[in-house]
């Protein structure tokens, strides 16, 4: 199978970050692979595993400096990487990534599935791996908790199909489709691989090809969505009251007291 | 303005927010709801209840499932032939699947988890959360229609007047589809996380009772597990007492002590109750990414410089296993349950 994993660039989950003049400040926070697409990258190479002659390539859509996410999913243990960059590339919305992500999934050619993170930390609109799929006309298997490739029908030259748990609010549910298809993962696919001392090297010497929009064919999606505002979120009361007694339960009897006090029940 | 909102429902229960986007849109002008499945008449008249002033319905055996593109190319079609400004949904799993799609049908796009929305004439301004609720921003979409998912407890629920009744008109249902749905393992998750007013979540802490003696032959494992279960019960005593939903961290759910359905967190669910009670929760930064929209946090732990107790409004020092159940005690005397 030809898999590729899509990933985005983000800055770390525990910088501090503010709005300042209108404009995004993250401080000096690091910008790391996007943590929902590290489990992406960890489905593609458990399907690369499973299923044999498999190749796992990683997709960004970013400035020059995303390289670096690209190579810890190398170093994590994909095949080979795509940057696509472009200056005219800078305010692209969910449809427009889905629609240059859908171009650079067609010029690689051959691909039987695409698996997403289910959203990211920045944008946060986990819309992607949906509008990818309906760009491609493909299916879409979201949400998924386990990923099953069937490896049986293809020597009786029928379509090879890939079944999944998606995770729900109300439970879990299995989904089936035939490939090509689009899978995003969640958490329980397991913890992403730590980049392997090989890896590491093996990243750091990549040269990772970089497409233009002229090299896709395509022209620049128009943002639908533009941000006209942005805003710190109000400054919450911090400081803590402890409760404390004698015993348990006058400690809950207090706590109770004062919850009721509150309406918030 | 000629407002939609969808009606989200999992089986002919509707969820909450679907409601609160009901309530959203009546204060924009008349409001058509949406209800897509199979047999869904109930759904659509509790819509009516609600306050929507009619009701497109499609109906097939082919919508009983969920799927994604089968519920897009409905909507794609609806939206295409009866030209709505705005359609409003809540915030699901399905409703993010599917609105994506239909919004590439609609070229078009989806704002999601808004927290306010401003209509102004012809122009709506929505806020969301970015960066994990570090940040708001406001947005505007340049196309029609615009498709807005809201976060859930966000907006007030309206009244429901019983009996209230409207039209209801049968439109399409698009059944054109590429996957199959096998089947459902269905948990009883009782009140949904994001509906809950008020949610009771246990960490790595719930294990931690050394006095509980777990049954013989179990293994190390199996016996931590075993004694997270007997702590969750007490967790899930208070949460019942209250009327609340049972949440988790990370490390309780990589533990196995409860399925990731109940996570809350960066890579979980972002809640936004009135009460948030952490029972032995430590409070990472991920953690606490998933209850920044939480009203008041009340932290249970056992120690004392422990981060959880940074955003509590009160705190309790002390071992979970004793605080919780005198807590359930406590509230079902002054709540008279
Ligand atoms: C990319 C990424 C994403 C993540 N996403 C999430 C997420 O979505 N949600 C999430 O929760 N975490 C997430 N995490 C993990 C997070 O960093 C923490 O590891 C996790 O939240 C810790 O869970 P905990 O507080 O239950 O456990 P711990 O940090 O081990 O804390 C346990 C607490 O219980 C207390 N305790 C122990 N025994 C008792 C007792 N008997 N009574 C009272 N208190 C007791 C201890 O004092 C301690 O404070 C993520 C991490 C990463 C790297
Ligand atoms: N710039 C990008 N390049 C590659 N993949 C992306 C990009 N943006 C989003 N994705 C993928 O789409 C998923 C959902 O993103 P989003 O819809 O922005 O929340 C991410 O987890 C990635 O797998």
């Amino acid at each position: 199978m030809k898999i590729i994993a899509c990933i985005k660039q983000v800055p770390d989950s525990e910088a501090k970050i503010k709005a300042e003049n209108g404009q995004i400040n993250t401080g000096d926070a690091p910008l790391v692979i996007n943590p929902f697409d590290e489990y992406a990258v960890e489905g593609a190479l458990q399907q690369r595993e499973a299923v044999s002659g498999s190749t796992v390539t990683a997709l960004c859509i970013g400035p020059e400096s995303a390289k670096e996410a690209l190579k810890h999913a190398l170093a994590m243990g994909a095949d080979d990487a795509i940057l696509v960059s472009d200056p005219a590339l800078n305010d692209l919305d969910t449809v427009g990534a889905a629609r240059v992500l859908a171009a650079a999934i067609q010029k690689v050619g051959g691909v039987d599935m695409v698996v997403f993170g289910r959203q990211t930390l920045d944008n946060g609109s986990g819309l992607t791996s949906a509008q990818t799929a309906r760009a491609l006309g493909w299916s879409l298997l979201g949400l998924a908790g386990q990923i099953k490739v069937d490896t049986l029908s293809e020597s009786k030259g029928e379509e090879r199909s890939v079944s999944v748990e998606r995770v729900i609010e109300e439970g879990r549910q299995s989904v089936k489709a035939n490939l090509p298809a689009v899978i995003s993962v969640v958490q329980s696919i397991g913890e992403p691989r730590y980049p392997s001392f090989m890896g590491i090297r093996k990243a750091s010497k990549a040269e990772i090809p970089v497409w233009s929009l002229s090299d896709l064919g395509i022209a620049a999606p128009d943002a639908i969505i533009t941000r006209s505002e942005l805003m710190n979120p109000p400054a919450r009361d911090t400081s803590v009251e402890i409760i404390s007694g004698e015993s348990a339960a006058e400690i809950a009897d207090k706590l109770a007291d004062k919850l009721i006090a509150e309406k918030v029940l | 303005m000629k407002i939609f909102v969808y009606i989200d429902h999992f089986k002919g229960e509707a969820q909450a927010t679907s409601w609160e986007a009901l309530g959203l849109a009546k204060s924009f002008g008349a409001t058509t709801a949406l209800v897509f499945g199979s047999s869904v008449d109930d759904v659509a008249k509790a819509a009516l209840e609600y306050g929507a002033d009619d009701v497109l319905v499609a109906d097939d055996p082919a919508l009983l499932d969920f799927r994604a593109e089968t519920y897009a190319s409905t909507l794609s079609a609806i939206a295409s032939s009866r030209t709505p400004d705005l359609i409003l949904f809540p915030t699901t799993t399905r409703t993010r699947e599917f609105a994506a799609m239909s919004a590439v049908d609609l070229n078009t796009n989806v704002i999601t988890d808004a927290t306010a929305v401003e209509v102004n004439g012809d122009s709506i301004v929505v806020t969301r959360p970015i960066y994990e609720g570090k940040l708001f921003e406001k947005v505007t979409a340049s196309a029609k229609p615009q498709l807005i998912t809201l976060r859930g407890r966000a907006f007030p629920k309206p009244e429901k007047t019983a009996g209230k009744t409207g039209t209801i008109t049968k439109v399409e249902a698009k059944t054109d589809a590429l996957t199959t749905v096998e089947g459902y393992s269905v948990a009883d998750v009782g009140v949904s996380l994001n509906d809950a007013g008020v949610i009771v979540s246990g960490g790595r802490g719930v294990s931690n009772n050394p006095s509980l003696q777990p049954p013989a032959g179990l293994d190390d494992k199996q016996a931590e597990i075993w004694r997270a279960h007997q702590g969750f019960k007490l967790v899930g005593e208070l949460a019942s007492t209250l009327g609340g939903a049972v949440g988790a961290s990370r490390a309780a759910v990589d533990g196995g002590y409860i399925p990731y359905s109940n996570q809350v967190g960066q890579t979980g669910k972002v809640v936004a109750p009135d009460l948030y009670i952490a029972c032995g929760i430590s409070g990472a930064i991920q953690h606490l990414a998933g209850i920044r929209s939480a009203k008041m946090v009340v932290a249970i732990n056992k120690d004392p410089d422990a981060p959880i107790f940074k955003v509590a409004r009160y705190g309790v020092v002390g071992d979970l296993f004793q605080i919780v159940p005198a807590l359930t005690e406590a509230f079902k005397k002054k709540l008279g349950k």
